[in-house]
């Protein structure tokens, strides 16, 4: 296997490239970004600032009071290896008037939640600065529906949507992230001893080179088992894939007109850019 | 005959034609100044790539001002470069014309319109009908536009007709980042771009745009190649570039007496096996 090795040089040039001119074709200089501590927004850290220069990127952490503080020591750590401009925002008490009047909810509406209260201070912030949101969910969380819609997969721009979570460690790395921010296990950090691949049920990189193969290279289900895939696991992410589908699209619009907004009304985002 | 190609690496801004046109001008300004006897611009320079519903909205008639107006620079130095034309029964073309004292020379309507993967041209474009060789004080020419140079009989028809020159105006977004050291996209055309050249003793210039639309990058790497496949100049790789090319024109002599497989070439055959597959199909 290792199907997902990637030229680092050439990856970064595109995506640094990327913010870059997305950025600066609308007019604006500055990038936001949510960083966890997390590898992903370490990474898109690391491209903003090459892209846009560190002071114009602004990093925001958001910890809620059952967050790990070894996340915000490695933003932190981050923030200062890059010089970006960095403030940490408590979300506990905007988090907690909430579920004070809604007390039953379950972790997942609960971590929805605080996903959703860091996008719009982030989108505040965008408009206090005047900058773009830079997402941070990576190919796999996107295809695997490990998100939350109107939460972290909320952006203005996606430096790496289209690359695996094994492409990112490989990047990270050739980025110079630090090395305990690519070596820790990834978590969405809602409460303690959380780990991504302990809510999936299998590992990033078993993930990866399925996904690779039936996403990219369009293998069929017969061909994925010849590959040595277990036919439980190819079903298992199929379902993923399908079931969050709605997640990566639009809102559905019901057709009346003749004109209907990205159904026969097509335009570039970038139109006039 | 020896002269120089100028390949005008352009970023261009999508549906804005007054900032494409400034930017064209400025590089034919640029090509004049380098001693340029020929100015290749990128397909839909004027206009850029993904444009959608934006296609009749920036599409040209031929008699447009902005045409006019590179018609009175081509007096300085020739110009292929890429628009939307609009006929006068409303059709819309990715059309590319060529440009030399005064007058335009041909026009090539794009024939393969790519509908698939991230394409979509068919959806908003008419598609051509012909390939046509014309002449040009450099000799004998043909153009093609981006995917017309991966359908074999594009370029074979244009070298049948007496091109010995082929011009691509090329669109081609950056994808396949793998483990080897160039684009995907890149190297799958360098090798197309080098063996049309070899097959067909003809010298080669390919011009591609570069930036980004909606997050598609274009990857540039504008090439001039010699009638042996040799690339003889190449633009940057992801960025803006303009590359003077001195074209040796005694190379494409040396190269058909070394080579002469154009000269062997049997049309009769090709003709009648194709008639025959094409009785055969439609029986």
């Amino acid at each position: 296997m290792g199907a997902l090795t990637v030229n680092t040089a050439l990856l970064r040039q595109i995506l640094v490239g990327f913010v870059r001119d997305e950025v600066t074709k609308v007019g604006l200089k500055k990038g936001v970004l949510g960083l966890s501590g997390g590898i992903d927004s370490a990474l898109v850290a690391y491209i903003a600032a090459e892209a846009l220069g560190p002071e114009n990127v602004y990093a925001y952490t958001m910890p809620y009071r059952t967050s790990n503080p070894e996340s915000e020591a490695h933003a932190k750590l981050i923030a200062d290896q890059l010089g970006i401009n960095y403030q940490v925002l408590e979300i506990t008490p905007m988090v907690d008037a909430y579920f004070d009047l809604v007390p039953a909810a379950d972790n997942m509406r609960r971590g929805n939640k605080m996903a959703r209260e860091r996008m719009t201070i982030l989108y505040d912030h965008s408009a206090e600065v005047g900058g773009l949101v830079l997402g941070t969910s990576n190919k796999t969380e996107l295809l695997l529906g490990y998100g939350t819609l109107h939460g972290d997969m909320a952006s203005a721009l996606n430096p790496i949507g289209d690359i695996y979570k094994t492409q990112v460690w490989e990047l990270s790395e050739a980025m110079g992230v630090p090395n305990e921010v690519i070596a820790k296990k990834p978590s969405a950090d809602l409460w303690a001893g959380q780990t991504d691949e302990d809510d999936l049920g299998f590992s990033y990189r078993d993930a990866d080179e399925l996904l690779y193969r039936m996403v990219d290279q369009r293998m069929s289900r017969e061909e994925l088992i010849a590959a040595g895939f277990e036919p439980q696991f190819i079903d298992t992410v199929h379902r993923k894939v399908q079931g969050s589908h709605f997640k990566r699209r639009l809102p559905v619009i019901a057709k009346v007109s003749n004109r209907t907004i990205d159904r026969d009304f097509r335009y570039a985002r970038d139109w006039g850019k | 005959m020896d002269f120089t190609v100028a390949l005008a690496q352009i970023k261009p801004k999508l549906g804005c034609l007054d900032d494409n046109m400034a930017l064209i001008e400025a590089a034919i300004e640029k090509g004049i100044a380098a001693g340029a006897d020929l100015v290749v611009f990128p397909e839909l320079a004027l206009t850029g790539y993904f444009l959608k519903d934006l296609v009749p909205e920036v599409a040209l008639r031929l008699d447009a001002p902005q045409i006019e107006k590179l018609k009175l620079l081509s007096r300085q130095i020739s110009i292929a470069i890429g628009l939307v034309e609009v006929s006068s029964d409303f059709r819309f073309f990715n059309s590319a014309i060529y440009l030399e004292q005064g007058e335009i020379r041909h026009v090539h309507r794009k024939v393969y319109l790519p509908t698939y993967g991230l394409f979509d041209e068919q959806r908003y474009l008419a598609r051509g009908d012909r390939f046509r060789a014309f002449d040009t004080r450099f000799g004998r020419v043909g153009i093609l536009i981006c995917e017309d140079m991966w359908h074999l009989s594009a370029p074979y028809i244009l070298a049948m007709d007496g091109a010995m020159t082929l011009i691509c105006l090329s669109s081609s977004p950056g994808r396949g980042v793998s483990g080897s050291e160039g684009l995907g996209s890149a190297a799958a055309w360098q090798k197309l771009t080098s063996t049309t050249a070899m097959f067909l003793n003809c010298r080669v210039f390919y011009c591609n745009r570069v930036g980004y639309e909606d997050g598609i990058n274009f990857w540039g790497g504008s090439e001039a190649i010699a009638p042996s496949g040799e690339v003889t100049d190449r633009g940057a790789l992801l960025d803006e570039d303009f590359v003077v090319a001195k074209v040796d024109g005694g190379a494409l002599r040396r190269e058909r007496i070394f080579s002469p497989m154009m000269r062997d070439e049997n049309l009769a055959i090709t003709v009648k096996e194709l008639k025959r597959i094409d009785r055969e199909n439609n029986r």
